[in-house]
C-alpha cells in the first residue's frame, strides 16, 4: 500500500497512516496521562421528555431520560432505532428542545438558554460530528475545519487572524490524517476522509464535549475503526468528553461506559 | 465572514441563479437607455421652446396691446430688475402669408411677430436660428449680398446640402428681378427682340428712383403700395424685411430631397388685421424675405414670421398719432438665471393688473407638451420597472428553491453555531450580490448602448433595410441623449433594492428552518 498514490479509494482500504495517528495538535500538551482525577457531572440531562408531531398525534420519542456524563469519559449510548438515541443527543447539544427536564452543562441549566446564547455554546463548547458527516459541499475540507471560526468571528477580525486559524485548522487536519487533502471539496473526500475532516471541524474550536451521532453508521468496518481510534485517542490523550450514539454494540463497547436507550429511557445494566 | 465565502460559492456554483438577473439586467439597460433618449428629447425640446419663448413673458389679453412698452419695462425692472438680464417688446398678430411659386399663389396661416433687432437677442435665442453668419450675431432686416448658410447647421453631417442657398440675397434676387422685368418689357414692346435692349433698359432707369422710394418702403405704410407700382424697383432695393419660418418654404419632393418655394431675396405679402378698435380691417403690406428662421421645433418653423416691430405698429395703426407712442402686444424677459421664472412670474402678476395683463414662463407656455413628455417618461419608466419586479419573482422563486436545496447545510451551520441572522445574512448577500451583478452588468450594456446609439441605429437601418431614425420625423439629425447621473443611480439602486427585497423572504424561511429538521434531510 502506497501513500503516494492518490486516495480515491481510501474507504475501502485501511490506511495504515492512520494506525499511527500523529496526535501534534495544541491539545497535546495539556493532555496529561489519562488518569482522570474525580470525574464529576459534564453534562447531565434530568428527566428529558421530547415528543413529536405527527399531524394530531404527538409521537413520545424520550420519556424522561436521566443521563449523567461525567468528565472526560467516553460514554457510548446504544438503542434500537427509534430508540430516541439522536433526539437525546441534539438536546443535549441544544439542538433542540426538551418538552420537559433540563439539560445542563457544568451544573449550569442550557436547554433554556435564549438562542443567542445556545450558538455560542455549539460554537465553541460542544463539537458535533454526524452520520452523514454533514460537510458544507461548496467549502474544501480546510474551509470546511475553518468554519466554526468564521462563524465565532466577524469578517474583519477573522481576516486579520486567519493565518493563526488556518495554521490550527491545518495542524487539527494532519492530527486526523487529512494533511495532504486541505483543498480537496467534501465530494473528492471519502467517507472516512469525510467524517475526519468532521472530527476535525468539530474540534477547531476547543470544545471540551464531543457529540458523535452514529459516527461509523456509514463507514465500514475497518474505516469506522479507524474513526474510532481517533475519538479514543483524543478522549485518552486530552481528556475530551465524547459522547457517541451508536446501534452497533461491537463499536459501543470500545467506550468507557455504555447507556442503553429502550423506549425512550435509560435502561440500568 | 462564512457569509460572504459561502455566498460567493453560491454564486459561482448555481449558474441557474444567474439566470434570474438576466432580466434584472435588461431592465436596468432598457431604462437607462430609454431615459437617457427620452431626456435628451426633452433637453432638445426644451432647448428649442426656450430658445424662442424668453423666459417670463409679460402680454396683454387685446390684441392691440398696451401703450408704451419704455414705461412697463420701467416698471418690470422696478418690480424684478435683480433678476433680469433683458427685455424686447413685441407685437404679435395672426396673419396670412401670401407668395408666389411660378404663376400659383401660395397660402399660409402664421404668427407675425414685430421684434426689435437690437434687442431681440438679449430676450431671446432668436438670432441663433437664422441662416446667415453675420444675422446670427446682430441680426439686420437688410437683404445680404450672399454668404447664406448652404448646409443645415444643427444638423451635423447627415442632411443633404442647401444649394440653393448659396445665390440667396443679392444675387437671386437681382436674377428674378431681371427675368421678370425682361418679362414685363417683353409684353410691352412685341416688336424688339427682348434680351439685350431689356438689359439696358434697366440698367439705366433704377439710380433716380431709388432715393425716393426707400425711405417710403420702410417707413411709410401708405406710401408703399403707391410707390410700389410705379418706382419701385426690386433689382435694386428691397421691401423691409422678414425672417421667415423656414418651414413655411420648404417642401419634401422625391427621395425626401428638400424643396423650397421661396428663399432669400423673395418678395412675399402678409396679409393682417389692423388695430381698429371699432371695425378692424385687413391690411396687405409687402415684405421681403431676408433670412430663413430654423428652431428645428417644426410647430414654430411653420408658424413664425418676423419683421420689424416698427413697421409692424405703423401697418396696424399701433402708434397713437398725438404722442407717437407706440402699443405692443408683449413684453419679453430674459432673466439672468432661467430657474427664477417662477418668482418673477409672481412677482409681475402682483405688480400688473391680472385682468390685462397675462405674465407667464416659457414653461407655462408649454406646460402640455412638456407635461405630455414627462408623462411619457414616467409611464415608460414605470412599465421598465414592472420588467425589474418581475424579475424580482424570478429571483423569488429561484432562492426558494435554492433554500430548499441548502436546507441540509443551513441545519450544519445552525449546529456550527451559526445564528438564524447569520443563515438570513447569507440569502440577503447573495440577493444582494445577484442585484449588484445584474444591475452592474445592466448599467454597463446600458451606458455604452447609450453612447454608441447613433451607431447603433445606423447599424440597426441598414440591416433592416429602412431608416429606423428619420431626421425629417423627429427633427434630429442625432438621437439626442442625456445620462443623468442621478436617475441611473436611481434605476441601479432601485433594481438592486428589488433583488434584495426579493430574496428576504426566502432567507426568513431558511433563518427559522429547525436545525433538526434541516439536518434530518438526507
Amino acid at each position: 500500500m502506497s501513500d503516494l498514490k492518490p486516495a480515491a479509494s481510501a474507504a475501502r482500504v485501511p490506511r495504515r497512516r492512520s494506525n499511527d495517528l500523529p496526535l501534534t495538535g495544541p491539545h497535546t500538551e495539556i493532555a496529561t496521562v489519562a488518569t482522570p482525577a474525580p470525574k464529576t457531572a459534564r453534562m447531565q440531562a434530568v428527566g428529558l421528555c421530547k415528543s413529536y408531531r405527527k399531524g394530531r398525534v404527538a409521537i413520545p420519542v424520550l420519556r424522561g431520560v436521566d443521563l449523567e456524563v461525567r468528565d472526560s469519559e467516553f460514554l457510548a449510548i446504544i438503542g434500537q432505532s427509534g430508540s430516541g438515541k439522536s433526539t437525546l443527543l441534539h438536546l443535549l447539544g441544544t439542538l433542540d428542545a426538551p418538552d420537559e427536564g433540563e439539560v445542563r452543562y457544568h451544573g449550569q441549566r442550557i436547554d433554556n438558554l435564549p438562542a443567542a446564547k445556545r450558538d455560542e455554546l455549539r460554537n465553541r463548547q460542544i463539537g458535533m460530528i454526524f452520520q452523514f458527516y454533514h460537510l458544507l459541499p461548496e467549502f474544501s475540507a480546510l474551509e470546511n475545519v475553518l468554519s466554526p471560526l468564521m462563524i465565532a468571528s466577524g469578517a474583519w477580525s477573522f481576516f486579520r487572524r486567519r493565518s493563526q486559524h488556518t495554521e490550527r485548522a491545518k495542524e487539527l487536519l494532519e492530527m486526523v490524517g487529512l494533511g495532504h487533502r486541505l483543498k480537496h471539496k467534501p465530494r473528492e473526500l471519502s467517507g472516512g476522509e469525510m467524517q475526519r475532516a468532521a472530527i476535525a471541524r468539530a474540534l477547531v474550536a476547543g470544545p471540551d464535549v464531543l457529540l458523535a451521532d452514529e459516527p461509523t453508521g456509514n463507514l465500514d468496518r475497518s474505516t469506522g475503526q479507524e474513526i474510532l481510534k481517533i475519538l479514543r485517542t483524543l478522549n485518552r490523550q486530552q481528556g475530551l468528553t465524547i459522547v457517541m450514539v451508536t446501534h452497533d454494540l461491537a463499536i459501543a463497547e470500545q467506550a468507557d461506559r455504555v447507556v442503553r436507550l429502550v423506549e425512550g429511557r435509560v435502561q440500568r445494566a | 465572514m462564512y457569509k460572504f465565502l459561502l455566498c460567493w460559492r453560491y454564486l459561482r456554483s448555481r449558474y441557474i441563479a444567474l439566470a434570474s438577473i438576466v432580466s434584472v439586467t435588461l431592465g436596468v439597460w432598457t431604462m437607462i437607455v430609454v431615459n437617457s433618449v427620452m431626456s435628451g428629447f426633452a433637453f432638445e425640446m426644451k432647448e428649442r421652446i426656450h430658445g424662442i419663448l424668453s423666459d417670463v413673458i409679460l402680454e396683454s389679453y387685446n390684441m392691440n396691446g398696451f401703450e408704451d412698452p419704455e414705461y412697463h419695462m420701467e416698471q418690470i425692472n422696478r418690480v424684478a430688475g435683480d433678476y433680469i438680464e433683458g427685455m424686447t417688446p413685441t407685437v404679435h398678430v395672426p396673419a396670412m402669408l401670401r407668395f408666389w411659386h411660378g404663376n400659383r399663389s401660395m397660402t399660409r396661416q402664421v404668427t407675425l411677430i414685430g421684434i426689435d433687432p437690437k434687442t431681440a437677442g438679449a430676450a431671446s435665442d432668436l438670432p441663433q436660428y437664422l441662416q446667415h453668419a453675420e444675422n446670427r450675431r446682430q441680426p439686420s432686416f437688410d437683404l445680404r449680398e450672399g454668404g447664406y448658410d448652404t448646409r443645415d447647421r444643427q444638423s451635423g453631417v447627415k442632411t443633404g446640402d442647401r444649394d440653393f442657398m448659396a445665390d440667396a440675397g443679392w444675387p437671386y434676387r437681382r436674377w428674378w428681378a431681371e427675368r421678370e422685368k425682361a418679362f414685363e418689357f417683353n409684353k410691352r414692346t412685341r416688336v424688339e427682340p427682348p434680351e439685350l435692349e431689356g438689359a439696358q433698359a434697366l440698367t439705366e432707369q433704377p439710380p433716380a428712383d431709388q432715393r425716393e422710394a426707400d425711405p417710403s418702403a420702410v417707413h411709410d405704410p401708405f406710401a408703399a403700395p403707391n410707390t410700389e407700382a410705379n418706382v419701385f424697383d426690386p433689382l435694386k432695393e428691397q421691401h423691409t424685411g422678414l425672417f421667415l419660418g423656414i418651414a413655411l418654404s420648404s417642401y419634401r419632393g422625391a427621395e425626401n430631397r428638400e424643396g423650397f418655394s421661396v428663399v432669400p431675396g423673395d418678395d412675399v405679402q402678409l396679409i393682417f388685421p389692423n388695430a381698429s378698435q371699432d371695425r378692424p380691417t385687413a391690411v396687405m403690406s409687402t415684405y421681403t424675405i431676408v433670412d430663413f428662421y430654423e428652431s428645428k421645433m417644426s410647430e414654430y418653423d411653420s408658424t413664425f414670421v418676423f419683421v420689424p416691430i416698427e413697421k409692424l405698429q405703423q401697418d396696424r395703426g399701433m402708434i397713437d398719432p398725438s404722442t407717437g407712442v407706440g402699443y405692443v402686444n408683449s413684453i419679453q424677459i430674459r432673466l439672468k438665471d432661467e430657474r427664477d421664472g417662477d418668482l418673477v412670474r409672481d412677482k409681475l402678476r402682483a405688480a400688473f393688473p391680472p385682468e390685462i395683463y397675462n405674465v407667464s414662463t416659457w414653461r407655462d407656455k408649454q406646460m402640455p407638451l412638456l407635461s405630455a413628455v414627462q408623462m411619457e417618461t414616467a409611464i415608460l419608466n414605470v412599465l421598465l420597472f414592472l420588467i425589474i419586479a418581475v424579475a424580482g419573482f424570478g429571483i423569488l422563486a429561484i432562492f426558494f428553491m435554492i433554500v430548499v436545496e441548502k436546507t441540509r447545510d443551513i441545519g450544519i451551520l445552525k449546529s456550527l453555531g451559526a445564528s438564524g441572522r447569520g443563515i438570513m445574512g447569507i440569502f440577503l448577500a447573495y440577493g444582494l450580490s445577484l442585484g449588484v451583478v445584474g444591475a452592474g452588468s445592466g448599467l454597463v450594456i446600458g451606458l455604452l448602448f447609450v453612447l454608441y446609439i447613433n451607431e447603433i441605429a445606423s447599424v440597426l437601418s441598414r440591416i433592416m433595410g429602412h431608416e429606423i431614425f428619420d431626421p425629417s420625423i423627429y427633427y434630429f439629425y442625432k438621437i439626442p441623449t442625456i445620462i443623468d447621473p442621478f436617475t441611473v443611480g436611481w434605476i441601479v439602486c432601485g433594481a438592486i433594492t428589488i433583488a434584495v427585497l426579493a430574496s428576504v423572504l426566502p432567507a426568513r424561511r431558511a433563518a427559522r428552518l429547525h436545525p433538526v429538521e434541516a439536518l434530518r434531510y438526507e
